[in-house]
């Protein structure tokens, strides 16, 4: 399998890896993926309640190379938006961005799941339940 | 070593890349090279011609290959039947058989983890109204023969079961297995591909009426193979898959494969002389590396026999991190991986399934396959690398993370929808 070289980079030198304390009320998590199916990615946020903007985000991603990029390219993206901006992200982008092959289209539909989750579980913790509004960008 | 594939020299004088993948292929041996280049160079002659001298020094050495392959498996030159490779000598085991014993039966015994040449291959006279009985194996990689056994019934006219698994290196008990179909009085094929020239084997003394060999795993050329068809006790027929000027007695038409086929036998040749040396100092460099990879790594685990396996096979999981992801941080180091994103079919090894673990277990495999060439320079290398990439990896995996916190994942609800493309 050849790689772009947008991959190669995120795979040597990914971005945002870590943890955040997932108990705190500002962080929301993702955990999406199964092990058994070789694809887990796990996606927080740590978002500011004044302004709703994604201050921090941080990722974690047992995958292959095209799942690791994916994650990565999306902590980078969500970064400094607006929780309503973080969800107009679409896979396709992050295909685009990182010349990802149909076999690897579902990485990219991954990240964009863990994003949702991430916020879905921000949203949760602190009662803002939008799912219509959620439902809307997609 | 080839001029298009850079080369580049790593601290320790280790050539890079590092080819560890011996399972999948093997280099050709330079003096089965010489021993190929005068046919094909100024012996070009076709084996098949009668009447003059081309055609018969051609012949004089096809016969000569015939001889080196037999005495490596302890059979007869007019039992050696060449063919293009050990997939062709897999199909005309199994479908040649099936054709020349239907009046006496119609059912095939097989196993889960043989290559796809024989599955296939016997999916395929599924469909033509074969009954195939397709056995498990252990959590270790065997088969049981008592399931062997319970098996065979009196419309059985075939037991096809490898001598050594492609992927895991496995052993099966062909002799045990040999006895049993001699007994029965049914036929035993093996694919023999990955056991010839580095494990003793031995036609007579394991029972084995057909056997597929490959020459390109044994250090010679690709594109060429052999099936042993035995002529005594019993006398086996096939019916040919191939028709056309009946070469090979009528089992396989086609103009000889001259080359191809002294390399064969050459390869043959020097897989018998060094045998057991070879087998010993390959176990060695594996166990080294498995030893170092356990010292350095936790949660790790070897896939089959430790056993029962060829000595150049070590099939491990490094548990957590996903096995085409280390593939690609171990770049300079040519090994395969049982996960699914490395295959074609986007499906985890089938073989490590059969074994019973799970898929995640199957998505975490690499198979590092030592042969003649493998030196213990590029087995310290490719240890210290493996060991490396897969902590750095082990540093990103939310599941690495999650078993040190104490989560047993297999009690955690995972969303498996999530690949919704």
């Amino acid at each position: 399998m050849a790689y772009s070289d947008k991959v190669v980079d995120h795979y040597n030198n990914p971005r945002n890896v870590g943890t955040l304390d997932k108990s705190a009320a500002e962080v929301g998590t993702g955990l999406v993926g199964a092990p058994e199916c070789g694809d887990v990615m796990r996606l927080q946020i740590k978002v500011n309640p004044a302004t709703q903007v994604i201050e921090e985000a941080k990722f974690k991603t047992f995958g292959c190379g095209s799942a690791i990029a994916s994650s990565s390219l999306a902590t980078e993206w969500i970064k400094g938006r607006t929780i309503d901006d973080a969800l107009k992200i679409k896979n396709t982008e992050i295909v685009k961005e990182l010349a990802l092959p149909p076999v690897k289209i579902h990485c990219s539909v991954l990240a964009e799941d863990a994003i949702r989750a991430a916020i879905g579980d921000w949203r949760k913790k602190n009662n803002l339940d939008e799912p219509a509004a959620a439902e809307q960008v997609k | 070593m080839d001029e298009d594939n850079e080369q580049k020299i790593d601290a320790a004088g280790v050539k890079l890349p590092i080819y560890m993948d011996n399972q999948a292929t093997t280099p050709l041996d330079p003096r089965v090279l010489e021993a190929m280049m005068p046919w094909l160079t100024t012996k070009f002659g076709n084996a098949a011609s009668r009447n003059h001298s081309f055609g018969w020094e051609a012949e004089r050495a096809v016969d000569a290959a015939r001889e080196q392959v037999a005495h490596l498996i302890g059979a007869t030159a007019k039992e050696i039947v060449f063919t293009s490779g050990a997939t062709e000598s897999d199909n005309l085991a199994i479908k040649g058989i099936a054709e020349m014993y239907r009046e006496r039966g119609h059912h095939i015994v097989t196993q889960a983890t043989e290559h796809k040449a024989v599955l296939d291959t016997c999916k395929r006279l599924e469909r033509r109204g074969c009954r195939v009985t397709f056995l498990p194996v252990k959590a270790d990689g065997i088969v049981d023969l008592d399931d062997v056994r319970r098996a065979i019934d009196d419309k059985t006219i075939l037991v096809s079961i490898m001598a050594a698994n492609n992927e895991i290196g496995v052993l099966q008990p062909i002799r045990e297995i040999g006895q049993i179909c001699h007994e029965r009085g049914v036929l035993f094929h093996t694919d023999a591909v990955q056991a010839v020239g580095k494990v003793p084997f031995h036609v007579i003394d394991d029972f084995v009426d057909l056997a597929s060999i490959s020459a390109h795993k044994i250090y010679g050329p690709k594109g060429v193979g052999a099936l042993y068809v035995r002529r005594r006790n019993p006398r086996v027929q096939l019916a040919a898959e191939i028709d056309g000027g009946g070469h090979e007695r009528g089992m396989r038409s086609g103009t000889l494969n001259v080359p191809g086929i002294v390399g064969l036998g050459k390869a043959c040749e020097l897989a018998g002389e060094n045998l057991l040396q070879e087998a010993s100092r390959t176990q060695c460099l594996r166990d080294r590396l498995k030893a170092k990879l356990e010292a350095g790594l936790d949660y790790v685990q070897v896939n089959g026999s430790m056993e029962h396996r060829l000595s150049g096979n070590l099939n491990m999981s490094f548990l957590y991190v996903e096995g085409e992801s280390l593939l690609m941080g171990i770049d300079d180091v040519a090994v395969s991986s049982g996960s699914a994103c490395t295959s074609a079919t986007l499906e985890p090894s089938y073989v490590l399934k059969a074994l019973g673990l799970g898929d995640e277990v199957a998505h975490s495999s690499i198979r590092f396959g030592l042969g003649r060439f493998t030196t213990e320079a590029e087995v310290d290398y490719v240890a210290a690398k493996t060991i490396q990439v897969v902590r750095r990896l082990r540093e990103l995996s939310p599941l690495y993370e999650m078993v040190k916190d104490g989560v047993d994942l297999s009690r955690m609800e995972w969303d498996k929808a999530g690949t919704r493309d």
